[in-house]
């Protein structure tokens, strides 16, 4: 019977069971942030122990950065928070990517940039995002702050096994279609509680022939559906990206990793624990309605209407988001006012989304009464963005063109809503509160929806907004 | 590291309303800004706790006199869902509560809370509409969690609870907190990690 990559990395990577029955499971690579790490490593100074395998754990900040002036903190808690893992990397000996390295980013960036994320290794970071790491046929993991001790200590966590649904989508996506549609269509079909006990492998010709990038937006969203982890397995497209890069295997090395990757790729006839098929043609461009990922609808349809539904249930659900959404039931999501746009996140921060939105957005103006800010998921994606023009693009447009970091998809920086304020977002969480005031809404799509939003001053239709580029991309 | 084994955990209960209630109200992220973790109770449900434009208390169950010393939290459907942070079952620990009963929990945050031994259980939403009712009738009603025989009594109300085995047992024997035998493994840690190419 064959076995699925899950099962090939959890094996290699099995240390023993622990009294509890729980696997102590060894993490290959452990990446570290400013915000859940500083107890950690209190911790582990209270314990009176190192970090096992130094060298086998990167840091960079992200969380709390300012992007618009990276280095200079006004909150004196950010600028603690900053120094303390600058500190906490020095006296430990961990591998650090700071502001000046040129290399700090979103974490879930920055690994995949400097080939730290490899095939067949397991990953964990004290982010819940930590799945996107997954698109490279790693099994990576989000972890709280004392799993972060753990790993910092013995370089292992106590972990349950989990079960493996294959999603596979065939078929090639329509125009105006990308990844975070993909992502958000799954996440409608299963529930945001679909995944919770399983990993996803994400599979089918879609899959195959997206580029690294997408397949890591796919995998980044695995957790709003409720896994804990999702990958794709590694093939050419994930050696070629690979191939280069500061930590990856070089010379005979690199002949030897690729075999070795490819060997943890699910076998033909690998059995799961559940399959799902889903056709390319039937995603649609979606947006999200409510205050849960699972709320999304396409943009063709209206917001849902909770006297139509007869589930008492489902209705206290749609009723409660709707009075947070300040939305009227029953009507097009179709020409709701904006009054935020953001690009960026680790889900669609990457230089392919300033890319693609950059040849739509060429020409355009963001609507007058629509702050608008596009926020590159590293320094790397922001220098070769400002090489191939695409800030000035942006900035042409009428959007703030920022330095990296997490931004406004969560609010632990500048970066917020103000008040009520509704805004068109590339991120991966539509929760109350999440951009930073308790009243502020979310409405998730991606990049190129929140660049079409950002224009019309409205949630619109990239489609028709961008129509003339579209059809010569088309054409 | 000696921890001592939880079997069961009493006290009064605050039910709180709604499903899927994540990690981002439990602890709005602005409260994060933290090197430690010490000081997180207060802001605990606070944007739900406090008006977010008048800044007054609002009507919250944690803001009700009636509640008042309660440890623990009774909850609907997939509880703690959202970010990993652990801020958040440590903000709850930190308030006070012991205990959290729910119709169901977000993996990470079950994980986290099992790790702090803040024990949660799960049961049908019958059991749990019937406990917050019980709880809301009567705020000084002592409830009490037996992780020996999974029960949860409530005066004239007992039902049993589920909680995955290995955190049962977990907590049953103190092992909650895995740190020691995770550190007692050194020599199979390290032959694991010899076996790794990319780590060796
Ligand atoms: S971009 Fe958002 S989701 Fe990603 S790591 Fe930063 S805060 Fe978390």
């Amino acid at each position: 019977m064959g076995k699925t990559l899950y099962q090939k990395v959890w094996d290699a990577h099995r240390v023993g069971t622990l009294s509890d029955g729980r696997t102590q499971l060894f993490i290959g690579t452990h990446l570290i942030h400013e915000v859940t790490s500083p107890q950690a490593f209190g911790m582990l100074r209270d314990l009176g122990v190192g970090v096992k395998y130094p060298a086998r754990t990167f840091a960079t900040i992200d969380h709390i950065v300012p992007t618009e002036n990276q280095d200079q903190p006004a909150d004196p808690l950010a600028a603690e928070m900053i120094d303390a893992i600058r500190k906490n990397c020095d006296d430990f000996g961990v591998t650090y990517f700071d502001l000046k390295s040129g290399k700090q980013g979103i974490v879930h960036i920055v690994g995949p940039e400097q080939g730290i994320t490899q095939p067949g290794s397991t990953i964990a970071c004290g982010d819940s995002h930590t799945a996107t790491h997954g698109a490279f046929g790693a099994i990576a993991f989000g972890i709280g702050t004392t799993q972060v001790r753990d790993v910092l200590a013995t370089q292992t966590m106590a972990m349950e096994s989990l079960k493996v649904r294959k999603i596979e989508v065939n078929g090639k996506l329509r125009p105006g279609v990308y990844a975070k549609d993909v992502t958000l269509h799954i996440i409608r079909l299963l529930g945001a509680k679909g995944g919770i006990g399983y990993a996803y492998e994400y599979a089918g010709s879609t899959f195959d022939h997206f580029t690294m990038e997408e397949r890591m937006t796919v995998c980044n969203m695995a957790i709003e559906g409720g896994a804990r982890c999702g990958y794709v397995n590694p093939d050419q497209t994930t050696f070629d990206f690979l191939k280069g890069r500061p930590y990856a295997p070089t010379g005979e090395a690199w002949e030897a990793a690729v075999a070795e990757w490819k060997s943890f790729a699910s076998d033909p006839d690998a059995v799961f624990d559940d399959v799902v098929t889903i056709n390319a043609e039937d995603i649609q461009p979606s947006v999200t309605w409510g205050i849960s990922p699972d709320h999304g609808i396409t943009i063709g349809e209206d917001i849902p209407n909770p006297a139509t539904t007869k589930d008492t249930e489902e209705k206290a659900v749609i009723e409660e988001a709707l009075a947070y959404m300040k939305l009227p039931a029953g009507t097009p999501i179709k020409g709701i006012p904006i009054d935020v746009a953001f690009i960026g996140s680790c889900t669609n921060g990457r230089l392919s989304d300033f890319r693609e939105t950059a040849k739509f957005l060429k020409g355009k103006k963001v609507a007058s009464h629509v702050k608008a800010i596009a926020v590159p998921g590293s320094q790397i994606t922001a220098i070769q963005c400002e090489k191939e023009g695409i800030d000035k693009i942006f900035e042409e447009a009428g959007f703030e063109w920022r330095a990296a970091g997490c931004s406004m998809c969560l609010a632990m920086n500048p970066d917020k809503l103000v008040g009520d304020q509704i805004c068109a977002s590339s991120s991966n969480r539509n929760f109350k509160g999440r951009q930073g005031s308790p009243i502020g809404r979310t409405v998730l799509m991606s990049p190129v929806m929140v660049a079409a939003a950002a224009v019309e001053g409205k949630i619109a239709d990239a489609r028709e907004t961008f129509s003339e580029t579209f059809q010569s991309v088309v054409a | 590291m000696a921890i001592e084994p939880i079997t069961q955990v009493s006290g009064t209960a605050v039910p709180i309303p709604g499903a899927d209630i994540d990690t981002d109200r439990i602890i709005p992220a602005r409260f994060m800004k933290c090197v430690t973790f010490d000081g997180l109770g207060e802001y605990a449900f606070y944007d739900v706790r406090f008006d977010p434009v008048s800044g007054e208390k609002t009507q919250h169950p944690l803001n009700d006199e009636n509640f008042k010393g309660a440890s623990i939290l009774v909850a609907g459907i997939n509880f703690g869902c959202g970010s990993s942070r652990e801020h958040a079952p440590q903000s709850l620990s930190k308030y006070g509560f012991t205990a959290i009963i729910a119709e169901s929990f977000a993996e990470i945050f079950y994980g986290n809370s099992t790790t702090l031994g803040l024990p949660c259980v799960s049961s049908s939403q019958q059991n749990i509409d019937a406990l917050k009712a019980a709880c809301s009738a009567d705020p000084s009603l002592q409830v009490k969690i037996n992780l020996e025989d999974m029960t949860v009594t409530a005066g004239a109300l007992s039902f049993s609870v589920e909680m995955p085995d290995s955190a049962r047992h977990a907590l049953l024997s103190g092992k909650y907190d895995p740190i020691k035998e995770l550190m007692d493994n050194q020599d199979k840690i390290e032959a694991t990690a010899a076996s790794l190419s990319y780590v060796s």
